[in-house]
């Protein structure tokens, strides 16, 4: 072999090209499948796969965050959005995709020329490993003694990072809760200052327009918002709220 | 002309790069080419994972441990300087600070790791939000493919004028 | 009377106490293994998931009803916060656990536990909230729609 130094492949390096070959596959079947709940499903793959691989390259809380979070409750959310949208998904026509095609492989090029100049996989004289993280190390078992460098970093050295993403976290979950409601309910129901009906049930947009491409739902909204307005405030106001 | 001369990649010592290069255009591939929301959204944590990949293998350093000190808990203080050597490059500097043989022990990068690891919590709540508009969406249009949507504004703004 | 899940309503019975006490591990082992509090928050948050998953959303509500999850999620914030604060208060700068007691290291020991906690609530109220107003979106699924 040319590679004097690390001529013998590990046998953990076999297992990294396996899972590599694994994640490969998935996100090109991600790229091919139409049917929704496969893609939502492949995507649970992708993430469990990349978890095994974290653990792998000596990441075991992302390995761990990664398998409960992206594997766990994404998939379930992405699963019960896709029950109130869709099961399928269109196919694109060719022509519409030669563009990002190309826009992609330019991308891609760019960066693989990039690639010549980086640190070998597993450097431990990268610069990426040289300085902080190093003085991470060394810093965390004098002065906080916690084994697990990663928590004392994360709630201690980078507080400030931490607090920032737990602010994050609860502005989505606030999101969330003003598109949907808590109860599901966001955008159903009329906010009723002094008994007064405020809003439509449906959205203005759609009131108007009658074109082919509408599914059968839009009718049924242009019909809701003609009915009485008394009634739907009674049956659909409050029996949430 | 030298500008155009690259180094050589070497598929041995940095297969990394090169499979998170390509899985990382696959998800901004379906980000582009898909008219559908939810599969948008999906090749967008493709995407994620992907950058996430590319920042734990920088981090990565052969014949390491996670980085968990091995007996970092216990020290009250007077031996632990031998525990916390890290990189293969820092242990001559730390025998040489402290006058003694550092304890062989190679950790990863813990950076990385912690950034990551709030990156992917972010992601999901992230997530959560884009799916939620397009559940909203659905519910007003009736569809989450973004060609039909454009063609029902499209329409609607026709009628608005004519009106 | 004929129920389909009836297997999985015994296994989860059994599994769903068994997530949350391993959820509580992850959180307080968090300073000595792999973990912490965003692992943990969303573990409990998925035993949540499970409940509801199996035993419908209108059981999952009693028994984790949604004003928990709108005190949880401002209580994690604040409780983050405030530890800055309380700290600042000690005369140290923000978040700086040094000062909370004479030894920096202890000091250091109840800051990450405060902070932790204060993720947990967050991202298990967070996660448990997104699911629930997904989840209550659309009717109940019947058993023949699958």
């Amino acid at each position: 072999m040319m590679f004097s130094s690390n001529a013998h492949i590990l046998p953990i390096q076999i297992l990294d090209y396996g899972l590599l070959a694994i994640l490969v596959v998935v996100a090109f079947a991600i790229v091919r499948m139409r049917s929704l709940f496969a893609i939502v499903m492949l995507q649970g793959v992708y993430s469990l796969v990349s978890a095994a691989w974290f653990v792998s390259l000596d990441a075991v809380d992302v390995a761990f965050t990664e398998a409960a979070v992206g594997a766990g409750v994404s998939t379930v959310l992405m699963l019960s959005a896709m029950l109130l949208a869709d099961r399928q998904s269109e196919p694109v026509p060719m022509s519409r995709q030669i563009g990002p095609l190309a826009i992609v492989i330019i991308a891609g090029a760019a960066m693989l020329y990039a690639v010549g100049d980086m640190p070998a996989y597993g450097s431990a004289t990268s610069p990426a490993n040289s300085y902080v993280g190093i003085d991470y190390l060394a810093r965390t078992a004098e002065e906080i003694h916690i084994p697990n460098v990663v928590t004392a970093v994360l709630a201690s050295y980078r507080g400030y990072d931490t607090f920032g993403e737990t602010v994050v976290i609860f502005a989505a979950g606030l999101g969330v809760l003003l598109l949907l409601g808590l109860n599901g309910n966001a955008g159903r129901w009329d906010a009723q200052p002094n008994g007064q009906r405020v809003s439509n049930t449906s959205a203005p947009t759609m009131r108007n327009v009658h074109s082919p491409l509408e599914s059968s739902e839009s009718p049924q909204d242009a019909s809701e918002t003609a009915k009485p307005l008394k009634t739907d405030v009674k049956t659909k106001g409050q029996n949430h709220a | 002309m030298t500008l155009f001369v690259a180094q050589p990649i070497s598929l041995f010592s940095q297969f990394n790069y090169v499979v998170v290069i390509v899985l990382m255009m696959v998800g901004l591939y379906v980000v582009f080419a898909s008219r559908n929301l939810i599969k948008k959204l999906v090749g967008l944590s493709v995407f994620q994972t992907s950058v996430f990949l590319l920042y734990i293998t920088i981090g990565k350093v052969t014949g390491g441990q996670p980085p968990i000190l091995v007996d970092g808990h216990a020290d009250t203080g007077s031996h632990s300087s031998e525990v916390l050597v890290a990189a293969a490059s820092n242990v001559a500097a730390v025998e040489a600070a402290h006058g003694g043989p550092a304890q062989d022990v190679i950790y990863s990068n813990p950076l990385p790791h912690v950034l990551i690891l709030t990156a992917i919590v972010v992601g999901v709540a992230t997530l959560a939000i884009g799916l939620s508009l397009t559940v909203r969406i659905r519910e007003v249009y009736g569809c989450i493919e973004d060609d039909k949507i454009e063609a029902l504004d499209f329409e609607y703004n026709l009628e608005g004028t004519s009106e | 009377m004929h129920d389909p899940h009836v297997l999985l309503r015994v296994v989860s019975k059994f599994l769903i106490p068994l997530i949350a006490l391993f959820a509580l591990y992850v959180q307080f082992h968090g300073d000595y293994g792999p973990g912490g509090g965003f692992q943990a928050g969303v573990i409990l948050a998925s035993s949540v998931i499970l409940y509801a998953l199996i035993f419908g959303l209108p059981a999952a509500k009693l028994a984790f009803p949604p004003r928990w999850i709108r005190i949880g999620m401002t209580l994690g914030v604040l409780l983050y916060g405030g530890t800055g604060v309380f700290s600042f208060i000690l005369g140290g700068e923000f978040l700086n656990y040094g000062v909370f007691a004479h030894d920096p290291s202890h000091g250091q020991h109840y800051g990450i536990l405060a902070v932790e906690l204060g993720v947990l609530c967050t991202v298990a109220s967070v996660m448990v909230a997104i699911f629930y107003a997904f989840g209550s979106r659309q009717a109940e699924t019947s058993n023949e729609d699958w």
